[in-house]
């Protein structure tokens, strides 16, 4: 077994996801080798983002038609037999590392650290409990460590300046018991919710899907990223993608701006290490001025025009 | 079909949990518990897979302490028909849950397993993706609709950017995401009948699992606490706050 650290590549086939370059930072501070790994179809040129990445050894390149839509049956296969040669196995706790890491932590028989915000030592990392509500400094005892980590906790890596080798995976793992049918992605101009620098969020306070509009008008005011709160979600103001919390994604953004959002513990979660966070809710008593640096207390149907204004 | 559903007994989700000053864990004496807000989901869809006769038992699991026989019952009274109970005095890790729920699949030989996305006390969001690896079936995980096809099922899956539809091949094990159902309460005649429902008690050793530490828990902490912030009187205060204090906007 090789010192190494195995990074599993998200990728669309065009470009690595913003939370594979900042799963490479996190793995960095293993401070040894790291191979990338790029699964799919026709992601030739995610292989070439990624081999003038900082710090990359080498990239291995799985491209077949049997990887085209990242199923995890036969790519945790592909994974684990690749990465039982490495002391650690990371992926970005995404859906997509989620979905596939602990089928290849099974299938190598070890335990897998999930969502992991800082790496303490070879061994030692920590990670969130309790919707964030406690954080767990954890010893991995295996052989080999796989974890998933939380991109919210990284920087990305720079993409210049490495010289990485190529290398292509002949392995072609059929997959026999799945098959993809299809795919509805939500289509969106602004930019992507866990890498924005600025996240406007809507509650139910909100009202209604076209009252929502005005928590995009402000977001698109200050170049952001719109996100909700689960209320909103399951009232059909925007799609579950953009749902902010434990269960949805998890932001840090340096700007949050929380409007109509009472601020329980599921949402919570999922923004309060963000740098600064703004709250505006007709509700004094709500949760989420206990959070806010800056609270706003009104009915936000008069606010939110005034602030789109000022700005 | 059988459908075997995994629950797990945590704290509610709605007390505010606190960290013990000995760094040990967190404080779970006198504390509410409950069925974990996934595994009630799945125990739902279990019964509505039921109902609309795609399967004709529901059998539900749980590992943990004798006190996890009562989230079992809450099981049995919202309309699963038997429960199984492995009781472990310590709490098992992700990797021996799947192991141990895999030895119950061995035995027990379902259609379909079932489980929550994650349990809102550890997070780890693992074990269903391990117990599919374990038994070398498909996984549908983050489930937001299931439909059972002849020896198939079509699951819908909640991703990052949209949905996703896969068919899988029968048995699978399904993990469920919030938009899947909103679950039923248990009605008074139901809670009394479920006490009759019947109970089977299990060990590790009887299934042949041997618990192995993966991991060892150093210490649980506080997160950091937020500096206080300040109610601002106005828009125009707010914004000359975030251009000129926070320096967040231009």
């Amino acid at each position: 077994m090789t010192d190494k650290v195995l990074v599993i590549a998200e990728h669309n086939s065009q470009y690595p996801a913003v939370d594979t370059l900042r799963t490479l930072q996190a793995a960095q501070s293993l401070h040894s080798d790291i191979d990338v790994m790029v699964i799919g179809y026709g992601c030739e040129a995610v292989a070439e983002a990624l081999r003038t990445c900082q710090g990359i050894d080498r990239v291995w390149l799985a491209d077949d038609a049997v990887y085209e839509h990242h199923l995890a049956e036969n790519m945790a296969e592909l994974i684990a037999d690749v990465g039982k040669d490495y002391r650690h196995i990371l992926a970005p706790a995404t859906t997509f590392g989620k979905n596939l890491l602990p089928r290849v932590a099974a299938l190598l028989d070890v335990g897998q650290l999930s969502d992991v915000v800082e790496i303490e030592s070879a061994d030692t990392v920590v990670r969130p409990i309790y919707a964030g509500n406690a954080l767990c400094r954890v010893k991995s005892l295996d052989a080999i460590k796989v974890m998933t980590i939380r991109s919210s906790a990284f920087a990305s890596v720079s993409t210049q300046g490495g010289n990485a080798q190529v290398s292509a995976l002949e392995q072609v793992i059929k997959s026999t018991q799945s098959q993809f049918i299809e795919r509805q992605q939500a289509q969106s101009e602004r930019p992507q919710l866990g890498a924005a620098r600025v996240v406007v969020s809507g509650g139910r306070g909100l009202g209604s899907k076209q009252q929502f509009q005005l928590v995009e008008q402000l977001a698109d005011k200050l170049g952001g990223a719109i996100g909700a709160s689960r209320a909103a979600v399951d009232a059909g103001f925007v799609s579950n993608d953009l749902q902010v919390g434990q269960t949805g994604k998890i932001v840090a953004p340096e700007l949050y701006i929380a409007v109509g959002i009472s601020g329980a513990i599921q949402h919570v979660a999922g923004m309060k290490d963000s740098k600064v966070i703004v709250a505006i809710n007709s509700d004094p008593d709500a949760p989420i001025f206990q959070l806010a640096d800056y609270g706003l207390v009104g009915d936000l149907f008069e606010i939110m025009p005034k602030l789109i204004d000022a700005l | 079909m059988k459908v075997l559903v995994a629950i797990k007994r945590v704290v509610d989700a709605y007390v505010k949990v606190r960290v013990k000053s000995d760094g040990s864990g967190v404080e779970t004496n006198n504390v509410k518990m409950a069925i974990n807000p996934f595994c009630e989901i799945a125990v739902e869809e279990a019964i509505r897979l039921r109902e609309a006769g795609s399967a004709d038992e529901v059998v539900v699991v749980s590992i943990g302490a004798l006190a996890c026989q009562e989230q079992l019952r809450t099981a049995l009274a919202l309309g699963a028909d038997r429960a199984i109970h492995i009781e472990t005095e310590q709490v098992p890790e992700p990797l021996s849950v799947a192991k141990l729920l895999h030895a119950v699949m061995e035995k027990e030989q379902p259609g379909l397993v079932l489980l929550g996305k994650q349990s809102i006390d550890t997070d780890n969001n693992q074990v269903a993706q391990m117990l599919a690896a374990l038994s070398g079936r498909p996984q549908g995980t983050f489930a937001s609709a299931v439909q059972v096809q002849g020896q198939d099922v079509m699951v819908t899956r909640e991703i990052d950017g949209g949905l996703e539809t896969l068919k899988l091949n029968l048995p699978a094990i399904i993990s469920t995401d919030l938009r899947l159902n909103e679950p039923r309460y248990a009605s008074l005649p139901n809670i009394m009948k479920a006490k009759r429902k019947p109970m089977e008690v299990l060990s590790a050793e009887s299934l042949g699992v041997t618990l192995i530490q993966h991991q060892q828990v150093l210490e649980v902490m506080s997160p950091p606490q937020r500096r206080a912030g300040i109610v601002v009187s106005g828009v125009d205060e707010l914004v000359d706050k975030l251009r000129n204090e926070a320096k967040v906007i231009d």
